[in-house]
């Protein structure tokens, strides 16, 4: 596999895609989030798995979303999402809230073919008075009086993340990290930077191969170093925390927020050099 | 060195985590953003009970290798005894809401959102609750959106629910048979008027003793070798209560 050119990899989506990332502590895809809002993404359907951060957020605040299905946002130490709370408190993206094992369930019921998961607990709470998806039945199993929750397959039609590394046939090394195997399977297309390539074949390497998603999943990668910056990556480089909290103030206003998006995102050297 | 109150309110959390009338605590996980809980179930491990900590947000040595995919399979199989969780609204019944204030969704102040409570506050034998902020805004008399229940209709599958509620002002022990609250112990400084003043639900319990200052064992446990476990995950909180600083990262 080829690496594609990062801004080409962001040209795969197409608007009002269902696109599923990982949160901040689990290999986000920032650099391909800035990707997408210099492509002018459109409509984009979001799935936190199993909640959402820095990449949503920015991706909010530049009008790629038309909604939200995630268990919480969150910028971790640097507070509340401010982008995500001000289209919440303007009603303009849908919000579709989960808790968190039944985002991760949801998607294990796509990775085995099934049209649903049953998931313990969740009854009484008001998110399930407002998923119509939702169903609750008597667990059949029993002697009746048991009742539990059913959730649909959720497949998203993409997935993104960023990795360490990728090889020649498209096998990703996600290391620890390998709860985004259940992401890739579930959902229909793959789209992963890198910070870097290698060669040979990382299923090969007996102490890789368990934290590595075969490229039969994979449709195409980028080569983005430092991809995940803000986000830390592994054991590769942490946080930048300072950002983060830099984002998170200017961000608390659409005026901040454009100035974030020209020193950062859509400037000509951002761009170059990603 | 006097005792900082997140000390106290440290020794409290460790003290609820080994009470012997409560479920036996063999394994407690701790989520992310929770340097208090994080900080008291080191210290009763460095006090030398035998409990295994599965702390979420560790940056090097994580217990997990499928994220919080799995620890949300271990608790659903029963393999955590103990959680933390806290709430921007938690009433009289002991319901949270992480979700928000005024119309579904949070219309009038939007929280982050659920995260994972809705499930694990079925699944644990015992919850302990934390919440810093004591005020009538956030211990209200019934939440506005409630992602998680503090109590379930018989028949529904639940291991347990809250313990306890930990504040800045006092403790609340919490009665799931009668679904009601009862104060406990007062941090030092309040008073019971002060403590009804700032709690918006009806609570048992006009007054209780002082809460317990930790010991001199525990003081030093804290300030040594739980700081030392904690440093890499949390240095602000560390540089604020202990005045060290992660000396690798400097």
């Amino acid at each position: 596999m080829t690496p594609t050119p990062l801004d080409a990899l962001a040209a795969l989506v197409p608007d009002g895609a269902l696109l599923a990332m990982p949160p901040d502590n689990s290999l986000a895809p920032a650099a391909f989030a800035r990707a997408l809002v210099r492509r002018r993404a459109r409509g984009l359907r979001l799935v936190g798995v199993p909640v959402a951060g820095y990449a949503t957020d920015l991706l909010i605040g530049a009008g790629c979303v038309a909604s939200l299905q995630t268990s919480a946002v969150t910028l971790g130490e640097a507070g509340t999402a401010p982008r995500f709370a001000a289209a919440v408190a303007a009603g303009s993206i849908e919000l579709i809230d989960a808790t968190c094992p039944a985002i991760h369930t949801m998607l294990q019921a796509a990775e085995k073919g099934v049209p649903f998961m049953p998931l313990r607990g969740v009854i009484g709470s008001d998110i399930l008075a407002h998923r119509a998806d939702w169903k609750v039945i008597d667990n059949p199993f029993a002697d009746g009086g048991d009742p539990i929750l059913l959730l649909p397959a959720l497949a998203p039609d993409i997935a993104a993340f960023h990795a360490v590394c990728a090889d020649a046939h498209g096998n990703i090394y996600v290391g620890r990290r390998r709860e985004l195997a259940t992401i890739a399977h579930a959902s229909r297309r793959v789209l992963v930077t890198v910070e870097r390539m290698v060669e040979g074949n990382l299923l090969e390497d007996e102490r890789l191969a368990p934290g590595v998603i075969n490229g039969v999943y994979v449709e195409a990668v980028a080569l983005a170093a430092r991809g995940a910056w803000p986000i830390g990556l592994l054991d590769e480089y942490a946080m930048d925390a300072a950002h983060i909290a830099e984002y998170a103030r200017l961000a608390r206003t659409a005026e901040g927020f454009s100035t974030y998006l020209a020193q950062y995102v859509t400037a000509p050297l951002a761009s170059a050099a990603e | 060195m006097s005792i900082h109150p997140h000390e106290r309110l440290i020794g409290a959390i460790a003290r609820l985590i080994l009470d012997p009338l409560a479920p036996p605590a063999r394994h407690i996980a701790v989520g992310a953003a929770s340097p208090i809980p994080a900080a008291a179930s080191w210290l009763v491990r460095k006090l030398g009970h035998d409990v295994r900590l599965s702390l979420l947000h560790r940056p090097t040595g994580n217990p997990f290798t499928e994220g919080t995919r799995e620890l949300f399979d271990l608790a659903g199989q029963g393999r955590i005894d103990l959680f933390f969780l806290g709430g921007g609204q938690i009433d009289g019944q002991a319901n949270l809401n992480l979700i928000g204030t005024g119309e579904w969704p949070g219309r009038a102040a939007r929280f982050p959102g659920s995260f994972g409570s809705a499930f694990m506050y079925f699944m644990t034998p015992r919850t302990i609750l934390f919440r810093e902020e004591h005020s009538p805004r956030v211990l209200v008399p019934r939440v506005d959106i409630v992602s998680a229940p503090g109590l379930s209709a018989p028949g529904v599958f639940r291991r347990g629910t809250a313990q306890a509620l930990v504040t800045g002002k006092c403790i609340f022990s919490f009665n799931a048979t009668a679904g009601r609250f009862r104060l406990a112990s007062r941090h030092p400084g309040e008073t019971q008027d002060s403590i009804r003043a700032a709690t918006g639900f009806a609570y048992d319990g006009a007054d209780a003793p002082v809460t317990a200052d930790p010991t001199e064992e525990e003081l030093a446990l804290l300030r040594g070798p739980v700081c030392d476990e904690m440093l890499a995950t949390y240095p602000q909180f560390c540089r604020q209560v202990w005045h060290r600083s992660d000396e690798k990262a400097a």
